[in-house]
């Protein structure tokens, strides 16, 4: 058994081990703390912010999902600073990507009471859905950019690297090498980074016809 | 995003890692599949066939309605095909034709192969009947397609593509150490240190295996050795890649047997207290040199030497092999090497070690355990042997010394034997020998002497043409019961669909068929009256003990893996911890045997067949899927060095030609063989492989050599082509 310490989540004493993540400890003691970009299945990187918590001592706000517990710490979950945070990173989010088949997010956009019109001279990103290979359709609008379809694909589990990063700021948006078609790269296709997208941003080319009315077709 | 009706929890179809998967169905569609991130399998990880591979079940040539030829319905005699005119579905061409397929209702179609079976019988005797399970059916509907060859037909002449796939592995397992499934659980491998794959192209062919073995590389500093002819993807994660010659197996392993002994590498203290042949064995290593397998495999000696010294030093090392060990005239001989090399070191009977086969289809373990294979009953009790008829005469009710204790007939033979005085009847449940098969031109030939066929299928597929009745079944989705995966695992299927049009389950189609023949024959009743698959499974637990803690409620969830010796025992990861089940482990010693056909200046070539990621085996699915879109036609690979020889560039039309038959397709030029190789995949009907192979036999094993045959290539110019012969229906 490794090294086990105590420390308090929102005035509980908890029960942690070393090397466990504050957002692990909490879980496993049924403290919520809400994550997007957070999968277990993949690397995290603290990217979305969305699971901040606020701890005695520090500065800043800390994610959950990558700082690890410490004995002593002093965590709070629910502060005004967290909650306050929390809903700017959803109106922000909101501003710019199409959340329509997104429900858990908007399930914290309502629980967070988060104003999607609140920066209203933000300019939403309309990227046209790319659809190039049998199995799935890209539709970059509903992209917020979390990695896990990045991750899947590389270290996490595939060991493919058919996507990464292209772009600067707020053109950043996951891409192909060149932005080549899938098919040109060295996709395998497996669709794991279908499975972790968390937006419907990545959809099985079925689901996207049957949307249309137009699955099984040509198979009907 | 589309809200789904319901989400079925079940296992892939296609490959024998046994994946869960979850379908997403809306308005009986399947529309979305995923894979829960707790599986105990594969942690939510799919391929390609796994994730997206399902709509074959929408595609508008699967049959779904019962068909007979015309010459069945109008109570003919059966004219011979080739006299008869074009034949067509539905059977209203405007001249009519005795082939033409009618679509009928269940009671004829039933009626019919009833009919037939019984005279077919009557005439000929128990000789005269055959039939094909499938690793692609459950668990319950192969125990039945046996039950009624067996217990009605009193004949053993009942095998499946197991005989294609793993035969040599499980005839060496059998000789050396008494069973034949994979010893240990593939996730293991997490935890070897240094792992061999040899003759497996896993990130294709076991694509979520292949996920653990290149973590276990990047992740944990495992060290991969790959033995195999082609520069496949596992290449780029291994320590060490050893590229034989096709066929020269036993040289390259019995070498790193030589020098683990040379070098005093073995664990002796393992050796003497689990094995027994040492000596004798030793004194057949003699020959095999680091250097002989050189000059036979082309394979460095020094790297052979460092392979071996790898492995033998190991804490836990593990050996996986594919095909490329099994499917040779000396398949069994090739994977005895395999098994000396484990029992050397003793790097077996522990977790993360061990020898695994990677058993092909989803379910052909499952089909080989429920006794759909003509030398053992189910459970792999020998039909030879003393007791084990008796079992089954007892839970099949019937009168003692009523079963055959005579070994059946195998997949190749069974075809082989086809004509007036061999066998005449054939039943063919979810199979396509007419592209599986070697030397396919010779198949065809044989599978034109027979009299009666039924094939039981979603598709006319390659053999269904060939078939009398059709009887339209269900896929994966649309019915209940056990797969059991490569490691052991007997894991529950589930319907998430109605069945679509009139077809129906295989279980059921064959309790009915069951039914007609017992009432035909006059027999007393074996017992065809299950409710639900799940009281066939337990049937079978009640004799198999392997199988005898398995139940429905117990498997719910993760699925257990045998041996389950009782209600509460927890199932069985990895074997051998104390003993084999024949005892002591046994050492076989070998001479060096090698591919029957060797290249000469006709054919210069070493042609060997595979499988790739988009495809499955004969097509039937896959081909008939979007998968199809993916990769919609043959190629053959060839080396550069090769390709320049041969003035063809990649791309360009080839014609490859052996002393059986030749096909044509487009070359693609490739590092991924080597020189003197050809590789072509099995998949397609239009180029297929098959006609090519060498349709020798292992003597042992009776498995074709799939994997070594001579070969010529030339370019072909488009011109040149006949078309494309279709001939589906």
């Amino acid at each position: 058994m490794s090294e086990t310490f105590t420390l308090s989540i929102n005035g509980i004493q908890v029960t942690a081990r070393k090397g466990q993540t504050l957002l692990e400890v909490a879980r496993k003691h049924g403290i919520d703390i809400p994550t997007i970009c957070y999968h277990p299945a993949t690397q995290s990187n603290g990217l979305c912010r969305m699971c901040v918590v606020e701890v005695e001592g520090m500065r800043l706000l800390q994610p959950a999902c990558v700082v690890p517990a410490q004995a002593e710490m002093k965590v709070r979950t629910d502060s005004p600073r967290v909650h306050r945070a929390r809903k700017t990173i959803l109106e922000m989010l909101a501003s710019t990507a199409d959340l329509s088949e997104a429900p858990e997010i908007q399930r914290m956009m309502q629980a967070y009471q988060a104003d999607p019109s609140r920066f209203p001279e933000a300019e939403p990103r309309h990227i046209p859905p790319i659809d190039d290979n049998p199995m799935y359709v890209r539709e970059y609008s509903k992209c917020i950019l979390c990695w896990r379809c990045v991750q899947i694909c590389a270290e996490d589990a595939q060991y493919t690297y058919a996507i990464n990063f292209s772009g600067r700021g707020y053109h950043t948006r996951i891409d192909t090498f060149y932005g080549l078609p899938m098919t040109a790269t060295t996709c395998v296709f497996c669709g794991q980074c279908v499975g972790v997208c968390p937006t419907d941003a990545l959809e099985p080319k079925s689901e996207y016809l049957l949307e249309q009315g137009k699955y099984p077709f040509p198979f009907r | 995003m589309i809200t789904p009706d319901r989400v079925v929890r079940t296992v892939c179809p296609y490959c024998g890692v046994g994946c869960a998967l979850e379908l997403h169905v809306k308005d009986d569609l399947i529309y979305r599949v995923t894979s829960p991130f707790d599986s105990v399998v594969n942690q939510g990880n799919l391929c390609v066939k796994g994730r997206f591979g399902y709509n074959f079940i929408y595609h508008p040539k699967r049959v779904t309605v019962p068909l007979v030829r015309r010459y069945l319905l109008e109570g003919q005699p059966r004219p011979p095909r080739a006299e008869a005119p074009q034949a067509s579905y539905p059977g209203n061409g405007s001249t009519p034709s005795p082939w033409d397929w009618i679509e009928t209702d269940w009671e004829t179609a039933l009626n019919l192969v009833a009919d037939h079976l019984v005279r077919i019988y009557r005439e000929s005797g128990p000789k005269a009947m055959a039939t094909y399970g499938s690793a692609k059916a459950t668990n319950e509907d192969n125990y039945l397609l046996q039950k009624i060859f067996r217990a009605l037909f009193r004949t053993n002449n009942v095998d499946h593509c197991t005989r294609l796939c793993h035969a040599g592995s499980v005839t060496a397992l059998m000789q050396s150490l008494g069973t034949s499934a994979m010893s240990n659980t593939a996730i293991e491998v997490l935890d070897s240190d240094v792992f061999i794959v040899t003759g497996s192209n896993t990130t294709e062919n076991h694509p979520i295996i292949a996920l653990h073995m290149k973590r276990a590389v990047r992740e944990r500093g495992a060290k991969l050795i790959v033995v195999d002819p082609r520069r496949i993807e596992l290449v780029d994660f291994a320590e060490l890649w050893l590229p034989l010659r096709p066929g020269t197996n036993v040289a390259v392993f019995s070498a790193m047997a030589h020098v683990i002994v040379k070098e005093g590498l073995y664990n002796r203290a393992f050796i003497e207290a689990r094995t027994e042949g040492f000596e004798e064995y030793v004194k057949s290593l003699e020959k095999f040199t680091p250097e002989f397998a050189e000059n036979v495999s082309g394979v460095p000696a020094e790297d052979i030497r460092r392979a071996a010294r790898l492995y033998a030093t190991a804490k836990n090392g593990a050996i996986f092999w594919g095909m490329g060990i099994s499917q040779l005239s000396h398949g069994t001989a090739s994977a005895l090497t395999l098994v000396h090399l484990a029992l050397l070191t003793g790097h077996i009977g522990r977790r993360s070690t061990g020898l695994n086969p990677l058993r092909g289809q989803n379910n052909v373990q499952g089909s080989s355990d429920m006794g759909v294979m003509p030398f053992h009953f189910p459970g792999y009790m020998r039909v030879d042997a003393p007791g084990n008829a008796e079992k089954w005469e007892k839970a099949w009710n019937i009168e003692p010394g009523g079963l055959s204790r005579e070994l059946g007939l195998t997949t190749t033979e069974i075809l082989s034997h086809a004509g007036p005085h061999g066998v005449r009847a054939l039943y063919i449940m979810g199979e396509n020998p007419m592209m599986t098969e070697p030397n396919l031109n010779k198949t065809r030939h044989h599978i034109e002497q027979l009299d009666f066929l039924v094939v039981q299928d979603l598709f006319i597929n390659e053999t269904g043409v060939y078939a009398d009745v059709f009887l339209p079944a269900t896929p994966f989705a649309e019915k209940d019961g056990t797969f059991t995966n490569t490691d052991r695992r007997v894991q529950r299927v589930r319907a998430a669909l109605p069945p679509r049009g009139q077809s129906r389950p295989d279980w059921q189609i064959l309790c009915d068929v069951a039914k007609r023949i017992e009432a035909r024959l006059g027999r007393p009743t074996a017992g065809w009256e299950y409710q639900h698959p799940s009281e066939i499974l337990a049937e079978v637990s009640r004799v198999v003990p392997e199988y005898a803690g398995i139940t429905y409620e117990r498997i719910e969830k993760d699925g257990l893996q045998y041996p389950v010796w009782d209600l509460k025992h927890p199932g069985t990861p990895f074997l051998f911890s104390e003993t084999f089940p024949r005892g002591r482990g046994r050492f076989i010693p070998l001479d060096y045997v090698t591919a029957a056909e060797t290249p000469d200046d006709e054919y210069p070539f070493i042609l060997t067949t595979g499988r790739l990621l988009e495809h499955w085996h004969g097509g039937t699915l896959t081909r008939h899927s979007s998968l199809d879109e993916l990769y919609p036609q043959a190629y053959v690979e060839i080396h550069p060095a090769d390709a320049e020889m041969h003035g063809i560039q990649d791309g360009m039309m080839v014609k490859v030609s052996t002393r059986r038959g030749e096909v044509a397709l487009r070359a693609h030029v490739t590092e991924k063989t080597t020189v003197g190789v050809l590789f072509i995949p099995m998949h397609f009907a239009e180029a297929a492989a098959n006609l090519l192979t060498n349709d020798v036999l292992d003597p042992q094993a009776r498995i074709p050599e799939y994997k070594a045959c001579a070969a010529q290539v030339f370019p072909l110019h488009e011109e040149m082509l006949s078309p494309l012969p279709r001939g589906r229906y």
